[in-house]
Protein backbone atom coordinates (compact mmCIF):
# COMPACT_ATOMS: atom_id res chain seq x y z
CA UNK A 1 0.00 0.00 0.00
CA UNK A 2 0.99 3.39 -0.78
CA UNK A 3 1.54 5.95 2.05
CA UNK A 4 0.66 9.10 -0.40
CA UNK A 5 -0.46 9.66 -3.45
CA UNK A 6 1.31 12.23 -5.53
CA UNK A 7 0.76 14.89 -8.55
CA UNK A 8 3.56 14.83 -10.97
CA UNK A 9 2.27 16.19 -14.23
CA UNK A 10 -0.41 18.37 -15.61
CA UNK A 11 -2.25 19.53 -18.65
CA UNK A 12 -5.14 21.30 -19.85
CA UNK A 13 -6.57 21.52 -23.11
CA UNK A 14 -7.57 25.37 -24.49
CA UNK A 15 -10.78 26.08 -22.92
CA UNK A 16 -13.69 27.47 -25.00
CA UNK A 17 -16.14 26.74 -28.28
CA UNK A 18 -14.02 24.70 -30.02
CA UNK A 19 -15.46 23.98 -33.17
CA UNK A 20 -12.55 22.77 -35.06
CA UNK A 21 -11.68 20.18 -32.23
CA UNK A 22 -13.41 16.78 -31.35
CA UNK A 23 -13.95 14.75 -28.58
CA UNK A 24 -10.77 12.81 -28.96
CA UNK A 25 -8.44 16.01 -29.84
CA UNK A 26 -8.67 17.72 -26.86
CA UNK A 27 -8.50 14.87 -24.44
CA UNK A 28 -5.46 13.95 -26.13
CA UNK A 29 -4.00 17.42 -25.63
CA UNK A 30 -4.88 17.60 -21.86
CA UNK A 31 -3.35 14.00 -21.24
CA UNK A 32 -0.23 14.67 -24.13
CA UNK A 33 0.50 18.01 -22.36
CA UNK A 34 0.20 16.46 -18.54
CA UNK A 35 2.25 13.30 -19.75
CA UNK A 36 5.10 15.57 -21.35
CA UNK A 37 5.00 17.33 -17.98
CA UNK A 38 5.76 14.79 -15.71
CA UNK A 39 8.21 13.68 -18.33
CA UNK A 40 6.92 9.86 -18.10
CA UNK A 41 7.18 7.62 -20.68
CA UNK A 42 3.84 6.05 -22.03
CA UNK A 43 4.67 2.03 -20.81
CA UNK A 44 5.23 3.53 -17.24
CA UNK A 45 1.32 4.14 -17.00
CA UNK A 46 -0.48 1.75 -16.01
CA UNK A 47 -3.90 2.56 -16.42
CA UNK A 48 -6.46 5.83 -17.17
CA UNK A 49 -9.36 6.92 -15.38
CA UNK A 50 -11.88 9.22 -17.17
CA UNK A 51 -14.19 11.36 -15.74
CA UNK A 52 -16.84 13.03 -18.35
CA UNK A 53 -20.87 13.33 -17.59
CA UNK A 54 -22.78 12.75 -21.11
CA UNK A 55 -20.41 12.74 -23.82
CA UNK A 56 -23.00 9.91 -25.29
CA UNK A 57 -25.62 12.70 -25.49
CA UNK A 58 -23.45 15.28 -26.28
CA UNK A 59 -21.41 13.71 -29.03
CA UNK A 60 -23.10 10.16 -29.18
CA UNK A 61 -19.75 9.01 -28.00
CA UNK A 62 -19.64 6.49 -24.85
CA UNK A 63 -16.74 3.98 -23.78
CA UNK A 64 -14.29 7.09 -23.28
CA UNK A 65 -11.59 4.81 -21.09
CA UNK A 66 -11.22 2.64 -24.45
CA UNK A 67 -11.08 5.67 -26.99
CA UNK A 68 -8.44 7.75 -24.40
CA UNK A 69 -6.10 4.21 -24.52
CA UNK A 70 -6.51 3.98 -27.90
CA UNK A 71 -5.94 7.92 -29.04
CA UNK A 72 -3.01 7.90 -26.41
CA UNK A 73 -1.37 5.09 -28.26
CA UNK A 74 -1.01 3.24 -24.57
CA UNK A 75 -1.92 -0.15 -25.65
CA UNK A 76 -3.48 -2.53 -23.72
CA UNK A 77 -3.74 -0.96 -20.26
CA UNK A 78 -7.27 -0.88 -18.00
CA UNK A 79 -9.04 2.15 -18.26
CA UNK A 80 -11.52 3.52 -15.57
CA UNK A 81 -14.23 5.57 -17.01
CA UNK A 82 -16.47 7.60 -14.35
CA UNK A 83 -19.95 9.83 -14.07
CA UNK A 84 -21.04 11.88 -10.87
CA UNK A 85 -22.45 14.51 -13.35
CA UNK A 86 -20.51 17.86 -12.99
CA UNK A 87 -18.55 16.36 -10.09
CA UNK A 88 -17.11 13.47 -13.17
CA UNK A 89 -13.44 15.22 -12.94
CA UNK A 90 -13.39 15.04 -9.04
CA UNK A 91 -14.62 11.33 -9.36
CA UNK A 92 -11.80 10.27 -11.76
CA UNK A 93 -9.17 12.06 -9.42
CA UNK A 94 -10.33 9.86 -6.63
CA UNK A 95 -10.87 6.44 -8.65
CA UNK A 96 -6.75 7.31 -9.45
CA UNK A 97 -6.02 8.00 -5.81
CA UNK A 98 -7.79 5.00 -4.19
CA UNK A 99 -6.53 2.66 -7.42
CA UNK A 100 -2.85 3.83 -6.56
CA UNK A 101 -3.60 3.78 -2.59
CA UNK A 102 -4.71 0.36 -2.79
CA UNK A 103 -1.43 -0.43 -4.85
CA UNK A 104 -3.31 -1.69 -7.80
CA UNK A 105 -1.19 1.07 -9.51
CA UNK A 106 1.61 2.79 -9.71
CA UNK A 107 1.43 5.63 -12.54
CA UNK A 108 -2.11 6.36 -13.92
CA UNK A 109 -3.13 9.11 -16.10
CA UNK A 110 -6.22 10.82 -15.03
CA UNK A 111 -8.44 12.54 -17.42
CA UNK A 112 -11.68 14.28 -17.66
CA UNK A 113 -13.28 16.14 -20.63
CA UNK A 114 -16.73 17.59 -22.33
CA UNK A 115 -17.22 18.45 -25.86
CA UNK A 116 -20.56 20.63 -25.29
CA UNK A 117 -21.06 22.33 -28.72
CA UNK A 118 -21.41 20.25 -31.25
CA UNK A 119 -25.32 20.10 -29.92
CA UNK A 120 -27.75 23.10 -30.21
CA UNK A 121 -28.14 25.66 -26.89
CA UNK A 122 -31.37 24.29 -26.29
CA UNK A 123 -30.26 20.21 -26.92
CA UNK A 124 -27.38 21.05 -24.46
CA UNK A 125 -29.28 22.89 -21.50
CA UNK A 126 -31.85 19.48 -22.04
CA UNK A 127 -28.59 17.44 -21.71
CA UNK A 128 -27.00 19.54 -18.79
CA UNK A 129 -30.70 19.11 -16.45
CA UNK A 130 -29.76 15.04 -16.23
CA UNK A 131 -27.31 16.06 -13.57
CA UNK A 132 -31.33 16.75 -11.49
CA UNK A 133 -33.93 14.61 -11.14
CA UNK A 134 -35.26 14.02 -14.59
CA UNK A 135 -38.34 12.72 -13.21
CA UNK A 136 -39.57 15.22 -10.53
CA UNK A 137 -38.09 18.12 -11.27
CA UNK A 138 -36.84 18.38 -14.80
CA UNK A 139 -39.97 16.73 -16.27
CA UNK A 140 -42.26 19.85 -14.76
CA UNK A 141 -39.89 22.33 -16.35
CA UNK A 142 -37.48 23.51 -13.38
CA UNK A 143 -34.11 23.99 -15.70
CA UNK A 144 -30.71 23.53 -14.26
CA UNK A 145 -30.53 27.28 -13.43
CA UNK A 146 -34.07 27.23 -11.66
CA UNK A 147 -32.77 25.03 -9.32
CA UNK A 148 -29.75 27.25 -8.29
CA UNK A 149 -32.55 29.80 -8.69
CA UNK A 150 -34.47 27.94 -6.14
CA UNK A 151 -31.38 28.43 -3.60
CA UNK A 152 -30.46 31.93 -4.54
CA UNK A 153 -34.01 33.55 -3.64
CA UNK A 154 -34.14 31.28 -0.25
CA UNK A 155 -30.80 32.44 0.41
CA UNK A 156 -31.55 36.06 -0.20
CA UNK A 157 -34.52 35.64 2.23
CA UNK A 158 -33.09 34.08 5.19
CA UNK A 159 -30.14 35.89 4.61
CA UNK A 160 -29.97 39.03 2.44
CA UNK A 161 -27.73 37.95 0.25
CA UNK A 162 -28.09 40.50 -2.64
CA UNK A 163 -27.83 40.41 -6.33
CA UNK A 164 -24.61 42.43 -6.47
CA UNK A 165 -22.98 40.03 -4.30
CA UNK A 166 -23.71 37.46 -7.00
CA UNK A 167 -22.79 39.81 -9.25
CA UNK A 168 -19.58 40.47 -7.18
CA UNK A 169 -18.48 36.59 -7.60
CA UNK A 170 -18.64 36.57 -11.21
CA UNK A 171 -16.52 39.96 -11.39
CA UNK A 172 -13.89 38.80 -9.10
CA UNK A 173 -13.60 35.25 -10.93
CA UNK A 174 -13.16 36.94 -14.10
CA UNK A 175 -10.79 39.05 -12.79
CA UNK A 176 -8.61 35.98 -11.78
CA UNK A 177 -9.40 34.78 -15.52
CA UNK A 178 -7.15 37.33 -17.15
CA UNK A 179 -4.22 35.64 -16.03
CA UNK A 180 -4.86 32.21 -17.12
CA UNK A 181 -4.00 31.40 -20.09
CA UNK A 182 -6.50 28.47 -20.27
CA UNK A 183 -9.24 30.08 -19.14
CA UNK A 184 -12.70 30.40 -21.83
CA UNK A 185 -13.07 34.36 -21.48
CA UNK A 186 -9.26 36.21 -20.24
CA UNK A 187 -10.96 39.69 -19.47
CA UNK A 188 -12.46 41.59 -16.93
CA UNK A 189 -16.19 41.83 -16.13
CA UNK A 190 -17.60 45.32 -15.04
CA UNK A 191 -20.02 44.59 -12.17
CA UNK A 192 -22.62 47.06 -14.01
CA UNK A 193 -22.44 44.51 -16.79
CA UNK A 194 -23.66 41.58 -14.45
CA UNK A 195 -26.51 43.62 -12.72
CA UNK A 196 -27.73 44.49 -16.14
CA UNK A 197 -27.41 41.30 -18.13
CA UNK A 198 -30.71 39.45 -18.31
CA UNK A 199 -32.65 37.21 -16.41
CA UNK A 200 -32.05 33.30 -16.78
CA UNK A 201 -34.19 32.35 -14.08
CA UNK A 202 -34.56 34.54 -11.77
CA UNK A 203 -33.09 35.42 -9.64
CA UNK A 204 -29.91 34.42 -11.35
CA UNK A 205 -29.26 36.00 -14.33
CA UNK A 206 -26.92 35.18 -17.87
CA UNK A 207 -23.99 36.02 -16.37
CA UNK A 208 -23.82 34.55 -12.85
CA UNK A 209 -24.03 31.38 -14.98
CA UNK A 210 -21.19 28.86 -16.23
CA UNK A 211 -20.90 28.85 -20.06
CA UNK A 212 -21.25 25.92 -22.19
CA UNK A 213 -17.37 24.75 -22.79
CA UNK A 214 -15.45 22.46 -24.70
CA UNK A 215 -12.42 21.34 -22.66
CA UNK A 216 -10.67 18.86 -21.23
CA UNK A 217 -7.85 18.43 -18.28
CA UNK A 218 -5.37 15.78 -17.24
CA UNK A 219 -2.90 14.82 -14.55
CA UNK A 220 -0.34 12.35 -13.86
CA UNK A 221 -0.23 10.50 -10.73
CA UNK A 222 1.84 7.82 -8.73
CA UNK A 223 2.50 6.38 -5.89
CA UNK A 224 4.95 8.78 -3.67
CA UNK A 225 8.22 6.14 -4.29
CA UNK A 226 7.68 6.37 -7.67
CA UNK A 227 7.29 10.65 -7.67
CA UNK A 228 11.01 11.55 -7.38
CA UNK A 229 11.60 9.42 -10.84
CA UNK A 230 9.85 12.42 -12.04
CA UNK A 231 9.94 15.54 -10.33
CA UNK A 232 11.88 16.95 -7.77
CA UNK A 233 8.47 19.67 -7.54
CA UNK A 234 6.18 16.57 -6.19
CA UNK A 235 2.30 17.68 -4.82
CA UNK A 236 0.29 15.43 -2.70
CA UNK A 237 -2.81 15.06 -2.16
CA UNK A 238 -3.31 15.03 1.74
CA UNK A 239 -6.85 14.12 1.34
CA UNK A 240 -9.64 12.49 -0.39
CA UNK A 241 -13.41 12.03 0.40
CA UNK A 242 -16.78 12.14 -1.20
CA UNK A 243 -20.41 12.39 -0.03
CA UNK A 244 -23.80 12.04 -1.10
CA UNK A 245 -27.19 13.62 -0.74
CA UNK A 246 -30.90 14.02 -2.15
CA UNK A 247 -30.55 13.56 -6.07
CA UNK A 248 -33.62 15.96 -6.09
CA UNK A 249 -33.21 19.54 -4.37
CA UNK A 250 -36.54 19.69 -2.94
CA UNK A 251 -35.86 16.61 -0.72
CA UNK A 252 -33.68 18.65 1.35
CA UNK A 253 -34.67 20.16 4.83
CA UNK A 254 -32.46 23.20 4.28
CA UNK A 255 -31.66 24.06 0.34
CA UNK A 256 -29.28 26.19 1.36
CA UNK A 257 -26.99 23.69 3.35
CA UNK A 258 -25.44 21.42 0.75
CA UNK A 259 -24.67 18.53 3.38
CA UNK A 260 -23.04 16.28 1.02
CA UNK A 261 -20.13 19.49 1.10
CA UNK A 262 -19.96 20.19 4.93
CA UNK A 263 -19.59 16.34 5.30
CA UNK A 264 -17.01 15.61 2.33
CA UNK A 265 -14.82 18.85 3.41
CA UNK A 266 -15.02 18.29 7.35
CA UNK A 267 -13.85 14.56 6.40
CA UNK A 268 -11.04 15.89 4.47
CA UNK A 269 -9.97 18.43 6.69
CA UNK A 270 -9.33 15.70 9.80
CA UNK A 271 -7.86 13.65 7.55
CA UNK A 272 -5.48 15.93 6.74
CA UNK A 273 -5.26 16.86 9.82
CA UNK A 274 -6.14 20.73 8.89
CA UNK A 275 -8.48 23.30 10.05
CA UNK A 276 -9.82 25.45 7.04
CA UNK A 277 -7.94 28.40 8.00
CA UNK A 278 -4.56 26.50 7.19
CA UNK A 279 -5.86 26.23 3.71
CA UNK A 280 -4.32 29.08 1.35
CA UNK A 281 -6.03 28.50 -1.82
CA UNK A 282 -9.36 26.94 -3.22
CA UNK A 283 -11.09 25.92 -6.60
CA UNK A 284 -14.86 25.99 -5.12
CA UNK A 285 -17.29 24.86 -7.94
CA UNK A 286 -18.89 28.05 -9.11
CA UNK A 287 -21.53 26.65 -12.02
CA UNK A 288 -23.96 29.82 -10.73
CA UNK A 289 -22.05 32.78 -8.81
CA UNK A 290 -24.65 31.70 -6.12
CA UNK A 291 -22.94 28.15 -5.51
CA UNK A 292 -19.75 29.32 -4.61
CA UNK A 293 -21.16 31.99 -2.10
CA UNK A 294 -23.15 28.55 -0.64
CA UNK A 295 -19.53 26.79 -0.67
CA UNK A 296 -17.69 29.15 1.46
CA UNK A 297 -19.87 28.54 4.18
CA UNK A 298 -20.15 24.62 3.98
CA UNK A 299 -17.06 24.30 3.95
CA UNK A 300 -16.64 26.53 7.00
CA UNK A 301 -14.84 29.84 5.68
CA UNK A 302 -18.08 32.01 6.44
CA UNK A 303 -20.86 31.11 8.77
CA UNK A 304 -24.16 30.04 7.19
CA UNK A 305 -25.57 33.44 5.40
CA UNK A 306 -22.40 35.50 5.74
CA UNK A 307 -20.74 34.00 2.43
CA UNK A 308 -22.33 37.08 0.39
CA UNK A 309 -20.72 38.89 3.27
CA UNK A 310 -17.55 37.40 2.51
CA UNK A 311 -17.64 38.69 -0.77
CA UNK A 312 -17.78 41.80 0.08
CA UNK A 313 -15.07 41.92 1.96
CA UNK A 314 -13.05 40.52 -0.68
CA UNK A 315 -11.26 38.03 1.23
CA UNK A 316 -12.14 35.79 -1.72
CA UNK A 317 -10.26 37.89 -3.92
CA UNK A 318 -6.75 36.67 -5.28
CA UNK A 319 -5.21 38.79 -2.97
CA UNK A 320 -7.31 38.49 -0.33
CA UNK A 321 -6.51 36.08 3.00
CA UNK A 322 -8.38 32.65 1.17
CA UNK A 323 -8.59 33.02 -2.57
CA UNK A 324 -10.99 31.42 -4.22
CA UNK A 325 -11.31 30.39 -7.88
CA UNK A 326 -7.56 31.77 -8.76
CA UNK A 327 -8.00 30.05 -12.30
CA UNK A 328 -11.67 32.24 -12.87
CA UNK A 329 -13.19 29.10 -11.40
CA UNK A 330 -15.92 27.75 -13.55
CA UNK A 331 -17.91 30.93 -14.77
CA UNK A 332 -14.22 32.66 -16.56
CA UNK A 333 -12.38 29.24 -16.92
CA UNK A 334 -14.98 27.61 -18.57
CA UNK A 335 -17.07 24.47 -17.33
CA UNK A 336 -16.93 21.58 -19.34
CA UNK A 337 -18.58 19.65 -17.53
CA UNK A 338 -16.25 16.45 -16.71
CA UNK A 339 -13.69 18.03 -17.25
CA UNK A 340 -14.10 20.89 -14.45
CA UNK A 341 -13.00 18.41 -11.42
CA UNK A 342 -9.70 17.43 -13.00
CA UNK A 343 -8.96 21.35 -13.93
CA UNK A 344 -9.66 22.55 -10.64
CA UNK A 345 -6.99 19.73 -9.39
CA UNK A 346 -4.37 21.00 -12.22
CA UNK A 347 -4.82 24.91 -11.04
CA UNK A 348 -4.42 23.95 -7.53
CA UNK A 349 -1.01 21.67 -8.62
CA UNK A 350 -0.05 24.47 -10.46
CA UNK A 351 -0.52 26.98 -7.44
CA UNK A 352 1.36 24.68 -5.03
CA UNK A 353 4.42 24.15 -7.10
CA UNK A 354 5.09 27.74 -7.61
CA UNK A 355 3.84 27.53 -11.27
CA UNK A 356 0.55 30.03 -11.37
CA UNK A 357 2.40 32.85 -12.92
CA UNK A 358 0.29 36.61 -12.70
CA UNK A 359 -1.94 34.84 -10.42
CA UNK A 360 0.08 33.40 -8.02
CA UNK A 361 -1.26 33.05 -4.47
CA UNK A 362 2.35 33.31 -2.80
CA UNK A 363 4.21 30.43 -0.62
CA UNK A 364 0.83 28.35 -1.02
CA UNK A 365 1.44 25.15 1.11
CA UNK A 366 -2.44 24.09 1.39
CA UNK A 367 -4.91 23.71 -1.06
CA UNK A 368 -8.83 22.68 -1.18
CA UNK A 369 -10.30 22.03 -4.49
CA UNK A 370 -14.72 21.13 -4.37
CA UNK A 371 -16.46 19.75 -7.00
CA UNK A 372 -20.14 18.84 -7.21
CA UNK A 373 -22.44 17.34 -8.98
CA UNK A 374 -26.28 18.05 -9.87
CA UNK A 375 -27.29 20.70 -7.10
CA UNK A 376 -24.97 19.20 -4.72
CA UNK A 377 -26.10 15.22 -4.82
CA UNK A 378 -22.54 14.50 -4.68
CA UNK A 379 -19.25 16.33 -3.33
CA UNK A 380 -15.91 15.37 -3.58
CA UNK A 381 -13.35 17.03 -2.22
CA UNK A 382 -9.60 16.98 -2.38
CA UNK A 383 -6.86 18.33 -0.37
CA UNK A 384 -3.37 18.84 -1.62
CA UNK A 385 -0.23 19.97 0.26
CA UNK A 386 3.24 20.26 -0.66
CA UNK B 1 -36.28 14.88 -20.63
CA UNK B 2 -35.64 12.05 -21.72
CA UNK B 3 -37.78 11.54 -24.05
CA UNK B 4 -38.06 8.39 -25.89
CA UNK B 5 -41.52 6.55 -25.28
CA UNK B 6 -44.19 7.04 -23.67
CA UNK B 7 -44.11 4.47 -20.82
CA UNK B 8 -41.98 6.80 -19.30
CA UNK B 9 -44.40 8.85 -18.27
CA UNK B 10 -47.46 6.47 -18.20
CA UNK B 11 -45.97 4.33 -15.59
CA UNK B 12 -46.26 7.24 -13.56
CA UNK B 13 -49.97 8.59 -14.22
CA UNK B 14 -50.95 8.08 -10.56
CA UNK B 15 -48.87 10.14 -8.94
CA UNK B 16 -48.59 12.79 -12.12
CA UNK B 17 -52.32 12.71 -12.33
CA UNK B 18 -53.46 11.89 -8.77
CA UNK B 19 -50.93 13.08 -6.68
CA UNK B 20 -50.62 9.65 -5.15
CA UNK B 21 -46.84 9.30 -3.25
CA UNK B 22 -46.37 7.55 -0.53
CA UNK B 23 -46.83 7.28 3.80
CA UNK B 24 -44.65 5.08 6.09
CA UNK B 25 -46.62 3.71 8.36
CA UNK B 26 -43.83 2.71 10.50
CA UNK B 27 -42.17 6.16 10.97
CA UNK B 28 -45.26 8.23 9.98
CA UNK B 29 -43.25 10.08 6.98
CA UNK B 30 -45.04 11.17 3.83
CA UNK B 31 -43.27 11.26 1.03
CA UNK B 32 -44.12 12.58 -2.32
CA UNK B 33 -42.80 11.70 -5.08
CA UNK B 34 -43.46 8.09 -3.93
CA UNK B 35 -40.43 6.63 -2.20
CA UNK B 36 -40.12 2.40 -2.88
CA UNK B 37 -37.40 2.51 0.50
CA UNK B 38 -38.15 4.53 3.29
CA UNK B 39 -34.71 6.30 4.25
CA UNK B 40 -35.91 6.38 7.73
CA UNK B 41 -37.00 2.61 8.05
CA UNK B 42 -35.19 1.14 5.61
CA UNK B 43 -36.50 -2.72 5.47
CA UNK B 44 -38.44 -2.38 8.35
CA UNK B 45 -40.43 0.61 6.72
CA UNK B 46 -44.18 0.04 5.61
CA UNK B 47 -44.91 2.08 2.81
CA UNK B 48 -48.82 2.50 1.48
CA UNK B 49 -49.82 4.37 -1.24
CA UNK B 50 -51.71 8.15 0.46
CA UNK B 51 -53.19 10.74 -1.79
CA UNK B 52 -52.43 13.79 -1.34
CA UNK B 53 -54.72 17.08 -0.46
CA UNK B 54 -53.25 18.72 -3.20
CA UNK B 55 -52.81 22.17 -0.60
CA UNK B 56 -49.76 23.35 0.38
CA UNK B 57 -47.29 26.72 0.20
CA UNK B 58 -44.71 28.00 -1.79
CA UNK B 59 -41.33 27.43 -0.58
CA UNK B 60 -38.93 29.15 -3.61
CA UNK B 61 -39.65 29.36 -6.99
CA UNK B 62 -38.50 31.05 -10.06
CA UNK B 63 -39.46 32.35 -13.71
CA UNK B 64 -37.87 31.00 -16.47
CA UNK B 65 -36.38 33.08 -19.57
CA UNK B 66 -34.64 30.45 -21.18
CA UNK B 67 -36.11 26.78 -21.79
CA UNK B 68 -35.49 23.60 -23.17
CA UNK B 69 -37.00 22.39 -26.39
CA UNK B 70 -40.16 21.04 -24.75
CA UNK B 71 -41.11 23.99 -22.37
CA UNK B 72 -39.56 27.05 -24.91
CA UNK B 73 -43.47 27.87 -25.78
CA UNK B 74 -44.06 28.83 -21.88
CA UNK B 75 -41.48 30.89 -21.49
CA UNK B 76 -41.56 32.73 -19.23
CA UNK B 77 -43.30 30.69 -16.43
CA UNK B 78 -43.18 29.99 -12.68
CA UNK B 79 -41.64 26.71 -11.25
CA UNK B 80 -41.17 26.64 -7.16
CA UNK B 81 -41.09 24.22 -4.62
CA UNK B 82 -44.60 23.64 -3.44
CA UNK B 83 -44.58 22.22 0.78
CA UNK B 84 -47.29 20.33 1.18
CA UNK B 85 -49.50 20.56 3.72
CA UNK B 86 -48.70 16.96 5.11
CA UNK B 87 -45.03 17.41 4.64
CA UNK B 88 -42.62 16.90 1.63
CA UNK B 89 -42.16 19.66 -0.83
CA UNK B 90 -42.28 18.68 -4.13
CA UNK B 91 -41.42 20.96 -7.72
CA UNK B 92 -44.53 22.07 -10.07
CA UNK B 93 -45.33 25.07 -12.38
CA UNK B 94 -47.52 28.16 -10.41
CA UNK B 95 -50.19 28.83 -13.14
CA UNK B 96 -53.10 30.98 -12.91
CA UNK B 97 -51.07 34.17 -11.64
CA UNK B 98 -48.86 36.83 -12.68
CA UNK B 99 -45.36 35.41 -12.26
CA UNK B 100 -44.07 39.43 -10.93
CA UNK B 101 -46.82 38.27 -8.13
CA UNK B 102 -45.62 34.96 -6.86
CA UNK B 103 -44.57 35.20 -3.34
CA UNK B 104 -42.87 32.74 -0.69
CA UNK B 105 -45.17 31.54 1.61
CA UNK B 106 -47.97 31.54 -0.71
CA UNK B 107 -50.67 29.45 -0.50
CA UNK B 108 -51.60 27.39 -3.21
CA UNK B 109 -53.34 24.18 -4.75
CA UNK B 110 -53.41 21.46 -7.52
CA UNK B 111 -54.66 21.80 -10.56
CA UNK B 112 -54.41 19.70 -13.67
CA UNK B 113 -52.87 21.08 -17.08
CA UNK B 114 -51.03 20.58 -19.79
CA UNK B 115 -47.10 19.90 -18.22
CA UNK B 116 -45.29 19.70 -21.87
CA UNK B 117 -45.52 18.37 -25.52
CA UNK B 118 -42.51 16.51 -26.38
CA UNK B 119 -41.03 14.14 -29.32
CA UNK B 120 -41.28 13.87 -32.79
CA UNK B 121 -45.16 13.01 -32.49
CA UNK B 122 -45.61 15.91 -30.32
CA UNK B 123 -47.50 13.98 -27.57
CA UNK B 124 -48.83 15.11 -24.55
CA UNK B 125 -48.12 14.94 -20.86
CA UNK B 126 -50.55 16.10 -18.56
CA UNK B 127 -49.87 16.50 -14.93
CA UNK B 128 -50.19 18.74 -11.73
CA UNK B 129 -49.02 22.56 -11.33
CA UNK B 130 -50.38 24.57 -8.62
CA UNK B 131 -52.28 27.72 -8.52
CA UNK B 132 -53.26 30.47 -5.61
CA UNK B 133 -55.90 29.52 -3.46
CA UNK B 134 -57.54 33.10 -3.24
CA UNK B 135 -57.82 33.61 -6.93
CA UNK B 136 -60.23 30.78 -5.98
CA UNK B 137 -61.61 31.72 -2.41
CA UNK B 138 -60.84 35.79 -2.87
CA UNK B 139 -58.97 35.86 0.28
CA UNK B 140 -55.52 34.23 1.63
ZN1 LIG C 1 -40.36 4.90 7.74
Amino acid sequence: MSDRVAIVGVGMSKFGELWEKSLREITLEAGMYAIFDADVQGKEIDAISIGNMSAGRFTGQEHLGALAVDMGGLGNIPAYSVEAACASGGAAVRQAYMSIKSGEHDVMLVLGCEKMSDVSQSEAMDTISVASDMDWEGMFGATFPALYAFIARRHMMEYGTTDEQMGKVAVKNHYNAQFNPWAQFQRALPLKVVMNSGMLADPIRVLHSSPITDGAAGLVMCSEERAKEFTDNPVFVDASTQATASLALHDRKDICTMDSVVLSSRRALERANLSIEDIDVFELHDSFTISEIVLTEDVGLAKKGEGGKLVDEGITELKGEFPVNTSGGLKARGHPIGATGVAQIVELALQLRGDAEKRQVEGAEKAMAVNIGGTGATSIVHILGR
Amino acid sequence: MAEKGVAQVWRRFDSIYNLIGTHCSNCGTYYFPPRLVCPKCRRKGKLEEYKYKGLGKIHTFSIVRQAPENFKRQVPYVVAQVQLDEGPRLTAQIVNIDPEDVKIGMRVRVCFRKITEYGEGGIIVYGYKFEPTMIVTGHE
